[in-house]
């Protein structure tokens, strides 16, 4: 076990390499694919727990406040993310609703609560109970956690509609971009350095 | 050829959720930091990949023909799909959304679809031609997975905002569930596939010395 904890695979091909200590900005190559082996992780476990509660009061934001408020001749009409999924689930096309749920809301709560729950007992160097689980969801939920596809979509959502009547951009809009711009900070693959560490 | 170890020549296998290499001696089923299961290589990649690919294919012609919602305003109900939308966009001189959902939905998942049955073709004929181009291909693919969700949640969002009984009222029509469909089993294909497999064929052709050596004092 010792001996291969300080060595790193190559995922695209398979070379085997030894690990080094990065410096800031620097990242290491696979020399034969050149696949990224090892990035530089700028973040101690009290700046991320940090970051992690604070995307959590943004998800709360992002997901109660209205996304965006729109009015015509009078009529006010305002939508939270989950109003939006909500519209998708009416008819025939539920199940592209759920897609929806778990790709805007349901993924990364869970990849939040996750963090929370790791980072806290990584704060007194411990595992915390059930430490694997959270680990493998963890990178289980990533690649179904969409918050910036949902960012863009929203921004070409009060484009679209802004030639049609008046946009107002909501509370949840803006908590959205901040979100989406820290979950990739936060929840991004460095996080498996809390496997060598603790 | 200089070229650092294979994890197969140290009999090694990388764990895909924790990153710990595994040493296979006693051939473990599982990763012993984390608990995953490991696979040398992923489990029939190439069958894998194809099936969800054809899948996603055969929701694509779906996706693009019917119509994604239906605007009605003051009792005038319009259904449209998603490349009338684009074009209405570009008509109104809004030719940067244009572009941008132009890219995302409909560029994406054919673009995703040539670079995939090219990785598969070239890799089923086990040839050699631009393996480290086609591994930044395959990366290629994986980054840009997910960014044809953004018409389903553009109708979303539209459709729960418009909502003015008689006056204006937008609605979601099936073409969206095959969008989202396509991109479900796009993301699907691409996790299928087996980067390690483009780099395979030069091994069996030009094992490293080492090995020679091992397998001729046998």
């Amino acid at each position: 076990m010792a001996t291969t904890e300080s060595l790193i695979i190559c995922e695209h091909c398979d070379c085997v390499y030894q690990k080094v200590t990065l410096a800031k900005h620097q990242k290491t190559l696979c020399t034969r694919c050149g696949g990224v082996l090892q990035r530089y992780n700028g973040l101690t476990v009290e700046q991320r727990l940090a970051l992690t509660f604070t995307a959590l009061m943004l998800w709360i934001f992002a997901n109660f406040y209205p996304v965006m408020s729109i009015s015509l001749k009078g009529l006010k009409n305002s939508a939270t993310l989950w109003d939006s999924v909500l519209a998708l689930s009416l008819g025939p096309i539920t199940f592209i609703a759920m897609v929806a749920a778990i790709s805007m809301i349901i993924a990364p709560i869970f990849q939040l609560v996750l963090l929370i729950w790791v980072l806290s007992f990584a704060l007194a160097h411990r595992r915390s109970p059930g430490f694997k689980f959270c680990m493998r969801w963890l990178e289980t939920l990533r690649p179904w956690s969409m918050l910036e596809v949902c960012l863009l979509g929203a921004m070409v959502a009060v484009i679209k509609l802004a030639g049609l009547l008046d946009v107002l951009p909501g509370i949840g809009l803006f908590a959205l971009a901040i979100l989406s711009l820290m979950m990739i900070r936060i929840a991004g693959r460095d996080i498996r350095d809390l496997w060598d560490t603790l | 050829m200089n070229r650092p170890p294979l994890a197969s020549e140290l009999n090694l296998c990388l764990c895909h959720s924790c990153g710990l290499a595994c040493d296979m001696t006693d051939e473990p089923h599982e990763c012993t930091r984390c608990g995953a299961p490991l696979h040398r290589r992923k489990t029939n990649s190439l069958a894998r990949t194809w099936a969800y690919m054809f899948t996603a294919l055969a929701f694509y012609f779906p996706a693009n023909l019917l119509p994604v919602m239906n605007t009605k305003m003051v009792g005038n109900g319009a259904d449209s799909t998603i490349m009338s939308g684009v074009i209405e966009f570009w008509q109104h001189g809004a030719w940067d959304i244009a572009l941008i959902i132009f890219i995302a939905s409909i560029a994406v998942p054919g673009i995703k679809f040539v670079a995939l049955t090219l990785l598969l073709v070239t890799v089923q004929r086990d040839s050699q031609w631009a393996s480290k181009q086609r591994s930044t291909l395959y990366r290629f693919v994986e980054l840009i997975g997910y960014w044809s969700m953004l018409d389903v949640i553009v109708v979303a969002l539209v459709a729960s905002l418009v909502k003015f009984q008689a006056l204006a009222d937008i609605e979601p029509r099936p073409g969206i569930l095959f969008f989202g469909l396509v991109v479900v089993f796009t993301m699907l294909s691409a996790m299928s596939f087996d980067p390690r497999l483009i780099w395979d064929k030069e091994e069996r052709d030009n094992p490293n010395e080492e090995v020679m050596d091992e397998v001729a004092s046998h």
